[in-house]
């Protein structure tokens, strides 16, 4: 801070400004959606089971849950498989798995009929901070994933007594 | 009192995806709760839940424990003829339920 004001290090002079500009960063981040944080699938033995072996793509997945959940016991939850489709690659099933629910295995979506929109909308109970995968299974067996991760103030397996 | 509550949009262009919701009433028992005197609660939840459009089944859903109570579904079905869109449903305590709406393709 000594130096003198030159052109290799300009920054000091407006340090205000970035000051700012790291603020709206920070003020921004809970607002960011919970799958933008979460690459890397979690570990979890009935997801690894569900799978026996295969190894889902990363792509076309969208889980939206909201970064932080006041309460477990009520969570919207939105996944959506990206198009386009075709009868040979429809998506037949949406699985989705819980990494810290008692229940791993928290619901299954089936779609017999070919729909060229795959998103499914619902609540989930969350038992505790955690990550979710959604996995959709193609009619050509391909396997799509997604994961995002929650944090969650309140139990959903708590009596709130 | 009905069990279920569904929405589907009012005329749906035909061959088109078209939204539909479904809200069923039920506790979603998760079978870690107690009652006053501290007996647990015995589990019950809508194990599976189906959705016929007219008469072909479009859309099912294995639920658990890990879906909030009065489950809520949003979806979307591929509009064809003219029909009902019927859901059935039963839990663990082996009670079914069911409920439709009409759908009508312009």
């Amino acid at each position: 801070m000594t130096k003198p004001a030159s052109g290799v290090c300009s920054y000091t002079l407006k340090p205000r400004r970035r000051w700012l500009q790291s603020g709206a960063a920070l003020a921004l981040l809970p607002w960011l959606p919970a799958h933008a944080a979460a690459e890397e699938l979690p570990q979890i033995p009935a997801m690894t089971a569900f799978l026996a072996g295969r190894k889902p793509v990363a792509a076309r997945v969208r889980l939206t849950l909201p970064q932080l959940a006041d309460n477990g016991q009520t969570v919207p939850m939105k996944v959506t498989v990206d198009g386009p489709f075709t009868p040979a690659t429809r998506v037949t099933a949406v699985n989705l798995f819980s990494e810290a629910n008692p229940v791993p295995e928290m619901a299954q979506f089936e779609f017999p009929a070919y729909v060229e929109r795959v998103e499914v909308e619902s609540r989930v109970r969350l038992a505790a901070s955690q990550k979710i995968v959604a996995v959709a299974t193609l009619a050509d067996g391909a396997l799509l994933a997604s994961a995002a991760e929650v944090i969650v103030t309140i139990a959903g397996c708590m009596d709130g007594t | 009192m009905p069990d279920a509550r569904i929405t589907v949009p009012a005329p749906v262009p035909r061959g088109k995806p078209f939204e539909v919701r479904i809200i069923v009433r039920h506790p979603m028992e998760t079978g870690y709760r107690t009652d006053e005197s501290g007996k647990s609660i015995p589990r019950n939840v809508i194990r599976s839940l189906t959705c016929r459009y007219n008469g072909e089944v479009v859309f099912s859903a294995r639920l658990s424990s890990g879906i909030a109570a009065n489950p809520y579904l949003r979806f979307f079905v591929t509009a064809k003829e003219s029909g009902p869109l019927a859901f059935e449903w039963v839990d663990d305590a082996g009670v079914r339920g069911s409920d439709s709406a009409a759908v009508t393709v312009a």
